[in-house]
């Protein structure tokens, strides 16, 4: 197909309609005259002539309503990089070869959930010796030595965890984002390090279903990784990076 | 009638194991108490309220006996020394002590009688209090009637009571027979139970006491509007268990998420103290009728639900034995399980209509709960939501009784309005057109479903056979339940515990035990 990625628009069922669906809640029960708001809302975000195809009222004066409609719009998708962790994945086998043959050593590791977050999956996912869809975690691998924390550590914790270990890399996990939470984790998390001066003596990962590796890098982290991560992309990563920064001691 | 053929000697070997492993646990935990015990116990004498830097009065006065190092004789015993010698109410003096005027352990020690009597009008009303909320709860639900199970369990988890009020209430509206307040993430590490109404959390809302009362009271509005009773759920459960227990039987709740195993796995609590604070928690529940919801369904969430689907089993039966050590009946425990198996497995619909079904005849009179999927939840939430339907109609089919509706923006966000109505839609839709489907199945003898039921049995009996010759410790120090590992001496809480000295008392346990009659009654 012949895209114009200068101008790039919904396909619905035919090239450049800008087809697309909108549902949301609005404070106001069903009627003519919310489903009228929910199309002008529609409008204000851009779609044209929107159609109210669906409108259905939820008690205590709520209102659902569904919409399809042409957005007006259109993206320049030939502009656009986003930053990913960049190092070649290599599987559970590839890994531990690649430490033990550059390496010498294990690779130390601390995860945890900090702050108030409670939600160990993703953590226990990666770092797990059963971890995840039937890819190994940390645990398993004979190039790491790791320590999971578990849920709801404090910062300080995982630091004095690290340390006593002598960690190379920090692992944090976060799932609860509600009110920007992990923001505020993950940046007292690199506070303390540095006003410690020992942010350069670890590698620090991030993960989570709303974290990706742009977010990390804005907020000093070295990697972040998100949905749809598997065990060995945060292995075969830890294990080049610190590869590098042995290098360049 | 769907039917499996279960073994009936595997079944009493896992009861007979189960017996075996709460014995141990009881004679464990004999003859100690917590802090949390302590201050449930001054909580039902009267005292509530907190000092000027925030700090809720019972907690206030269980340091306070704590670091005069009296906690072993118990707050009773304090309390009622403290009576006697000055002629005040425990609420009085606790703002005392708030006040910093008073040392609530220095006062003379008199007889065991003596503190009863100079408490007995103060434990009366606690007790009387329970009682009312009961025949009030009883006389809703003969009024109002009920929704036919499985109950439609929903959440609402926006951090301001207020929000979540409006949201319940919409709930109602759309369908909903449960409404929980899922409560802020860090809840059950604090060891004190916030205070007053509350408008921030994160992930959820505090449960306090003035919370629970504004929730039930629109619940109530709710009820009577749909003319349907409406159940509400908090969480007995981490570092308060008993006190929030105590909350809820004050303030009409009708279930309370209860489990101790779920701590200790989940939250690292201190094994020994919330086993305490379980006993104590659940002989409250018992006494005022709420139903407790176990965990078990939490296991799946980190272990494989094919491979481990029977740690699950294993633990049902151990919560089971625990809760009726606790006086509890099978009509209020609520033991949890779930529907989390790969939804890419073949015939995965079929292993989880074999467990759903088994664990429905294993416990024939217990208010099972059954959990929806959210481990394979990945932010399709097209998908996600036929999920959820799959989900709804093993429920109808198995005869669940409590049916905790899938989101199908699990994992993405708490739940919006829009989610949960089309989350009761889901489940109107598949029950309402599925009702009677159970009673005309049958099960092909020797088939996939017999196959993996009997499979899920026979592994559970021999996970708890051996469980009862190294104890249930044991085998949490080992990771056999959800692969999480927990020393016995750890854990948040563990400095809580205390062995009580022949001074000690706890009226109210036996009280709502049975073994003593209230007084004046």
């Amino acid at each position: 197909m012949d895209v114009d990625l200068t101008c790039v628009r919904p396909y619905g069922d035919t090239k450049n309609d800008g087809k697309v669906q909108l549902s949301f809640t609005l404070p106001l029960p069903a009627s003519k005259e919310s489903q009228e708001a929910a199309k002008r809302l529609a409008e204000a975000m851009g779609m044209k002539n929107p159609e109210a195809v669906h409108m259905q009222d939820l008690g205590e004066s709520f209102s659902f309503h569904v919409l399809y409609g042409p957005v007006s719009h259109s993206v320049d998708a030939s502009s656009i990089h986003v930053a990913e962790v960049e190092h070649p994945v290599m599987d559970f086998y590839a890994t531990n070869a690649y430490i033990a043959e550059k390496l010498q050593r294990t690779i130390r590791v601390v995860g945890a959930c900090t702050g108030n977050d409670a939600h160990t999956v993703g953590l226990d996912a990666i770092m797990n010796m059963k971890g995840y869809a039937g890819e190994y975690g940390l645990e398993r691998y004979s190039g790491f030595e790791t320590r999971n924390l578990g849920s709801q550590v404090p910062n300080e914790e995982l630091i004095a965890q690290a340390l006593d270990m002598k960690a190379d890399a920090i692992l944090v996990s976060q799932v609860v984002t509600q009110k920007d939470t992990h923001i505020h984790n993950l940046t007292a998390l690199t506070e303390l390090l540095e006003a410690e001066e020992i942010r350069d003596d670890f590698l620090l990962v991030v993960g989570g279903p709303r974290i990706n590796h742009a977010l990390a890098l804005e907020l000093g982290f070295d990697a972040g990784f998100g949905a749809g991560t598997l065990p060995y992309h945060v292995a075969s990563y830890i294990a080049q990076a610190i590869v590098e920064r042995e290098k360049h001691l | 009638m769907m039917q499996l053929d279960m073994d009936e000697d595997l079944v009493r070997r896992c009861h007979s194991s189960a017996q075996q492993i709460a014995d141990g646990v009881m004679e464990r935990i004999h003859g100690q108490t917590t802090d949390s015990v302590e201050r449930t116990i001054l909580r039902l004498l009267g005292i509530d309220g907190v000092d000027a830097s925030n700090v809720p009065l019972p907690n206030v006065l269980v340091n306070q006996i704590r670091e005069a190092g009296k906690l072993q004789d118990g707050a009773f015993h304090i309390l009622g020394n403290a009576v006697v010698a000055t002629g005040r109410t425990p609420q009085e003096l606790a703002l005392a002590v708030g006040e910093k005027e008073l040392s609530i352990t220095t006062f003379p020690e008199v007889e065991k009688q003596t503190q009863q009597r100079a408490l007995a009008e103060f434990l009366d009303a606690g007790v009387q209090r329970i009682l009312t909320t009961k025949s009030k709860r009883e006389r809703h639900i003969q009024q109002l009637g009920e929704g036919p199970k499985p109950w439609l369990y929903v959440i609402v988890a926006t951090g301001n009571i207020y929000e979540d009020a409006r949201q319940a209430k919409a709930a109602a509206h759309q369908g909903a027979d449960v409404v929980a307040v899922i409560r802020s993430t860090a809840q059950s590490l604090l060891d004190y139970v916030p205070f007053g109404p509350t408008t921030e959390g994160f992930g959820g809302t505090y449960a306090t006491q003035e919370n629970f009362r504004i929730m039930r009271r629109a619940l109530d509005e709710a009820g009577e509007e749909r003319g349907r009773y409406v159940r509400l759920v908090n969480y007995a459960s981490g570092l308060c268990m008993p006190e929030i227990a105590v909350m809820g039987a004050m303030e009409g709740l009708d279930m309370m998420l209860n489990d101790a195993m779920y701590g200790i796995l989940f939250r690292d609590i201190a094994i020994h103290r919330t086993l305490i604070d379980q006993h104590f928690s659940r002989i409250i529940n018992g006494y005022a009728n709420i139903i407790i919801n176990t965990g078990e369904d939490n296991y799946l969430t980190t272990a494989d639900a094919v491979t481990e689907g029977h740690t699950v089993l294993a633990s049902q039966f151990i919560n089971q034995e625990l809760a009726h050590r606790s006086g509890m009946p099978d009509e209020l425990i609520g033991l949890g399980h779930a529907f989390e198996i790969n939804p890419q497995i073949e015939n995965g619909f079929l292993l989880e209509l074999a467990s759903a079904q088994l664990v429905r005849q294993l416990f024939p009179h217990c208010p099972i709960k059954y959990m929806p999927p959210t481990k394979y939840m990945n932010g399709n939430i097209f998908r996600g939501h036929i999920q959820d339907a799959l989900f709804n109609l093993v429920g109808i089919t198995t005869n669940q009784s409590i049916q905790l509706l899938g989101m199908m923006t699990e994992a993405i966000h708490t739940p919006f309005v829009q989610d949960r109505a089309l989350s009761l839609e889901n489940a109107r839709y598949v029950m309402n057109n599925a009702r009677a489907l159970g009673e005309e199945l049958q099960f092909q003898p020797g088939g996939k479903i017999q196959s993996h039921a009997h499979d899920l049995l026979s592994r559970a009996t021999t996970m708890l056979e051996n469980l009862a010759e190294q104890g249930l410790e044991h085998a949490l120090e080992e990771g056999l339940f959800a692969g999480i590992k927990r020393p016995l001496r750890g854990g948040k809480g563990h400095q809580g515990v205390v062995r009580c000295s022949d001074k000690y008392q706890n009226p109210f346990m036996e009280i709502f035990s049975g073994r003593m009659a209230v007084h004046g009654r």
